[in-house]
């Protein structure tokens, strides 16, 4: 699972969760693999992304360096910075680990980098 | 501005789909085409465009084309086309490529040619003064000859109704159908789109660089594949748990007794060099998202189970029985989970997720016979922009929806989906011939014949 992933995600569909973000990464096994730059796609995810979620997950995960707690506005022009961002966002990846719910502990577990958010029938709202 | 009419020569086959498409990529390219005729079923488009860059972008990404021609003559009749072609070359048509080395291809359509008479029709154009070498393999230049012989196989007329020449100026983007072929991938699933149809869908849904594009239910991911051949990220969504990890049942015959090993979507995406575009897949159920509820995809293409050959099913029990904890891992129990109500969960999923403007692109299995135009879905927030057939047997087929999101959700929209399911459509599928006997049946009948055969057998002994 990269680090992308983990901002898009929710717990809001277990029972009795509200808002169920940001899940906590408990990374075991953390693989780090290049991929190829691209400026346009890096550009149009940023509005997309929680940065504060993005920065803790880094940081919990002992990938923070480097990354700003604030984004600055003018990102667009700062390609060093978006290449970084990148490096977060698609290079990093938990390949076996857990996800847990902020609200009510639940585990959702990752394993060969692949995260299972199924829940059991009794946990349906 | 000066502008150019060119000839967008198709194969015959999704005809359907083809308008949808080439208006998906021109719109996304922001190209404008001027129809010099109205679309129809002939495997041809006249246009008008721009540039000759720009018939080269179209045909670049479409699937349904074969190549594009500036078109130098178009006449119903051979002995017309030749006149025309001579005066044009007279007037100095050729003059640009008349050092190149070039090739002539000849395409009859509805009908065939020997060699013989292939070579026959390139000799007929030898009154065009080419000075270059003809060079079969990589010539500078290729003219393409057609000749059209109407679209009824079973009634061929003599002569061609209409005749065409140009020069190529582009091919089109069919040679990625044979590079995604299903024959050679390493991971494909018992319901993997096919490689056409994929890109197509891709096209379709006006995927372009830096997309962010979800499958819900990505299976084998072959849409991804396509979605990420043409510059989108991806991401994807399913139930099956086994499925994502590579670990069902191998689905190649000859391969039946070998377990997958190292099968997985993303190996899929290294295969095809586009793994820099893979995001993840994750083991959720469709019915109910697990994305943050402000995420906004810039397009979501999917093929939901039919109930055929993947199970139509959602997590959920049918009693509500408590869950005896144990200490080994709990597999949650799936209920079915109808047609109508996953695409309805599909479309009011995405009318809160897709980005205004977006689009969503998903296949219903029909029944030919049963089949009418208000069964198909709608909601309040997508506009239907096309509805293609892609026919499957007899009995049924399947339709691609194309839906574009014109509006924000609001607590008052509507959102129906009729497609009969009071029987579903397995039971249908299976039971469409109500003499049909089941293969358990059929063992029975068999064994009853053969006794009673014995029986007289014995009789005819005995006498």
């Amino acid at each position: 699972m990269k680090l992308l992933t983990h901002n898009l995600l929710s717990s809001k569909s277990l029972k009795n969760v509200k808002v169920g973000y940001p899940l906590r990464i408990v990374a075991k096994d953390v693989k780090i693999s290049e991929k190829e730059f691209n400026m346009e796609f890096v550009t149009k995810m940023i509005p997309k992304l929680d940065w504060k979620v993005l920065v803790e997950a880094a940081i919990q995960i002992g990938h923070g360096n480097g990354l700003p707690e604030q984004l600055v506005d003018d990102y667009e022009e700062d390609e060093d910075l978006l290449k970084k961002i990148h490096h977060i966002l698609m290079e990093v990846e938990v390949i076996n680990g857990e996800l847990i719910c902020p609200e009510t502990e639940r585990i959702f577990p990752i394993s060969s980098g692949i995260p299972n958010l199924l829940l059991n029938e009794d946990e349906v709202s | 501005m000066k502008r150019f009419i060119y000839l967008l020569w198709f194969a015959h086959e999704h005809v359907a789909f083809r308008i949808h498409e080439i208006e998906s990529i021109a719109s996304l390219l922001n190209i404008p085409i001027k129809w010099l005729e109205p679309p129809s079923d002939e495997p041809w488009y006249l246009v008008e465009l721009p540039s000759e860059e720009a018939v080269q972008q179209i045909s670049a990404r479409s699937v349904t084309m074969r190549r594009a021609l500036q078109l130098w003559a178009d006449e119903p009749t051979i002995s017309k086309l030749h006149e025309t072609l001579k005066e044009k070359c007279l007037n100095g048509i050729l003059e640009p490529f008349k050092l190149k080395s070039f090739k002539v291809d000849v395409d009859l359509f509805c009908n065939s040619q020997t060699k013989e008479e292939k070579l026959e029709r390139i000799e007929s154009f030898s009154y065009i003064p080419f000075e270059g070498p003809v060079n079969l393999k990589n010539p500078d230049v290729t003219f393409q000859y057609i000749e059209y012989y109407g679209l009824d196989p079973k009634n061929i007329p003599e002569f061609p109704t209409r005749t065409f020449f140009g020069r190529v100026v582009a091919e089109s983007g069919r040679s990625l159908i044979h590079e995604l072929s299903l024959k050679n991938r390493t991971f494909i699933g018992n319901t993997s789109m096919d490689p056409q149809l994929s890109l197509l869908m891709a096209n379709l849904g006006k995927v372009s660089n830096g997309d962010l594009v979800l499958d819900p239910f990505v299976g084998s991911g072959s849409l991804l594949v396509a979605a990420a051949k043409f510059g989108g990220h991806v991401i994807g969504t399913d139930i099956d748990y086994l499925m994502l990890h590579g670990r069902t049942r191998p689905t190649r015959k000859q391969t039946r007794h070998i377990p997958r090993r190292n099968e997985s979507i993303e190996a899929n995406m290294v295969q095809y060099s586009c793994v820099d575009k893979y995001i993840d897949v994750i083991v959720a159920d469709s019915s109910i998202p697990c994305w943050r509820s402000d995420v906004e995809f810039d397009c979501i293409l999917a093929d939901p189970p039919y109930g055929i050959r993947e199970p139509t099913e959602r997590i959920g029990s049918k009693e509500f029985l408590p869950i005896v904890k144990k200490e080994t891992i709990h597999f949650p129990s799936k209920v079915d989970y109808g047609l109508n109500e996953i695409v309805k969960d599909l479309m009011k999923f995405s009318s809160k997720q897709l980005k205004l403007n977006g689009r969503l692109l998903f296949w219903v299995p029909v029944f030919k016979q049963h089949y009418d135009e208000s069964q198909i879905p709608r909601h309040s927030s997508f506009k239907l922009i096309g509805n293609c057939e892609q026919v499957l047997t007899t009995f049924t087929a399947r339709r691609l929806l194309i839906f574009e999101k014109i509006k924000m959700p609001e607590d008052t929209d509507e959102c129906s989906c009729t497609i009969p399911s009071t029987n579903s459509f397995r039971e249908q599928f299976f039971n469409w011939d109500e003499n049909r006997l089941t293969r358990k049946e059929k063992k029975e009948a068999a064994a009853r014949n053969k006794e009673l055969w014995f029986a007289k057998l014995n009789n005819i002994n005995v006498k």
